[in-house]
């Protein structure tokens, strides 16, 4: 399973480098995302440092949406035989799909993260905290979206169809994701413990559902 | 060709279920309205009580309860039947009408009680996003294609939207009581209420209990009937074309296959 996983993610994330089309197309519309919301919100700072920590979880589930668009194109109907055929673990390549996801959504984060600290100006009080609610997230996204990727994937109406599904179901994520970040960016009094345990929880369930469900979703698409 | 999905005495049965609940229902109402006193400090708003716990009840526990077990036991090799995928998606229909009635009668008694339709409370919010999800699974459910795979795809939505819930809720009640103290909620319901209007209450969740299972049972059974009409409709036109067919053939013998092929 972990064999067959490195070498899904190896994959994906190689025709990645090839196409950049997260980092060409989905890189730039986070960052114009980041600028609408300050248009929207602006020009006065204060309500937009206020707001910085829950418009970049809100942009990173438009981002995660995209990524996972992008992760179910790669797989074309021969594709997709292809690597039903190959005798891959339906498990590994579902956990190899998340991790180049998670990689990708990581290194849009910091781009994002970077936007934030510099268009919002908003000052860091814990480092570690910022980190590890965006890992825990990041993995949460990516395995939630790639499970919601495979489940529409076939369908001629995906595009449509995946955000209205995906994204209710990721709104613990955003709510825990905002208020750690909070936290570490010092507004507001809550600590973030209960929050870090939801995103550990959130991604642990959804890393365990995508191992179990991924086999049987296969054979239906 | 059969029309009928139950046999007699489930015909029998449901009907039974169906007086039943159109009594209680109106039972309902009767106590609540004319004979249950208004409340002390909520004077006739408190006869919402009747009406908004029960289809909370069915809505939030009996309609996705019944869903998620009916998906596990599509997916579960050993159990699998269509009646359970037919069951799963009547369960989530139904119960995104009673979901919907939660929020439009939590509202209707929000209004005079809190002073605003709508407020971000954690129970509004968590019942708000089931209702999207319920949503979500009856779009994926219209997506034309192999029954057995929309079937299938359904049942594992249903699961991951499931086990989401119980996140969604925590999440959300965190969100709000992190935030600030307790909410105005229950303020003046947790009082014990006694005598006729807990039997009218009791009364109220009895009566949707049953209107659900009528419901569910008559969905299932207009389920059941449009994929036999399905089904029904292709073995027609098939025929229609081999009726088509059949003269041609006979009159041309020599070229019966080419008749065959041609359209």
């Amino acid at each position: 399973m972990w064999r067959d996983g490195v070498l899904v993610a190896g994959k994906d994330l190689r025709i990645e480098l090839r196409s950049r089309v997260v980092l060409n197309q989905v890189a730039p519309f986070s960052v114009v995302v980041l600028v609408l919301f300050a248009l929207a919100l602006g020009p006065s700072r204060a309500p937009i440092a206020q707001a910085a920590p829950g418009l970049f979880w809100v942009t990173l589930l438009f981002a995660t949406v995209l990524a996972v668009q992008r992760s179910v194109a790669v797989e074309s109907t021969e594709a997709r035989d292809g690597l039903r055929l190959s005798g891959l673990d339906p498990a590994g390549i579902f956990l190899g799909k998340t991790a180049a996801v998670a990689v990708e959504l990581a290194a849009l984060e910091v781009l994002l993260g970077a936007g934030v600290l510099l268009f919002y100006g908003v000052h860091v009080r814990s480092v570690a905290t910022l980190v590890a609610a965006a890992v825990f997230g990041t993995l949460g996204l990516a395995a939630s979206g790639t499970l919601y990727g495979a489940l529409a994937g076939g369908l001629r109406v995906r595009e449509t169809l995946l955000p209205f599904l995906l994204l209710p179901v990721v709104a613990p994520v955003l709510l825990a994701g905002t208020r750690a970040w909070q936290a570490a960016l010092g507004q507001g009094s809550t600590g973030t413990d209960p929050w870090m345990a939801l995103l550990v929880v959130f991604a642990a369930v959804y890393l365990a559902l995508g191992v179990v469900l991924f086999g049987p979703l296969q054979e239906a698409a | 060709m059969t029309v009928a999905p139950w046999s007699r005495r489930t015909t029998l049965v449901v009907r039974a279920v169906g007086i039943a609940a159109l009594v209680s229902v109106v039972a309902t109402l009767w106590l609540g309205i004319w004979v249950t006193p208004p409340d002390q400090v909520q004077h006739d708003l408190v006869r919402l009580v009747y009406v908004h716990p029960p289809i909370a009840w069915v809505a939030l526990y009996l309609a996705f309860g019944t869903a998620a077990l009916a998906s596990i036991l599509w997916l579960w090799r050993r159990t699998r039947s269509p009646m359970w995928d037919r069951l799963a998606a009547s369960a989530v229909e139904v119960g995104a009408v009673f979901t919907a009635l939660t929020l439009v009668t939590g509202s209707i008694w929000g209004r005079p009680t809190w002073g605003v339709w709508w407020a971000w409370d954690a129970r509004l919010t968590s019942t708000a996003l089931l209702l999207v999800m319920l949503l979500g699974y009856l779009a994926l459910r219209r997506v034309p294609g192999d029954p057995d795979a929309r079937a299938r795809r359904c049942a594992v939505a249903a699961i991951i939207a499931a086990v989401d819930v119980p996140i969604v809720h925590f999440s959300v009640v965190w969100w709000r009581t992190l935030h600030q103290g307790a909410t105005v909620l229950n303020a003046n319901l947790s009082p014990t209420i006694h005598g006729s209007m807990a039997w009218t209450l009791l009364l109220g969740f009895v009566a949707f209990t049953l209107t659900f299972v009528w419901m569910l049972a008559q969905r299932m059974r207009i389920e059941t009937l449009s994929q036999q009409l399905e089904g029904a409709e292709l073995d027609e036109a098939l025929q229609e074309r081999w009726a088509e067919g059949a003269p041609a053939a006979a009159s041309a013998p020599a070229r019966a296959g080419a008749a065959e092929a041609a359209p």
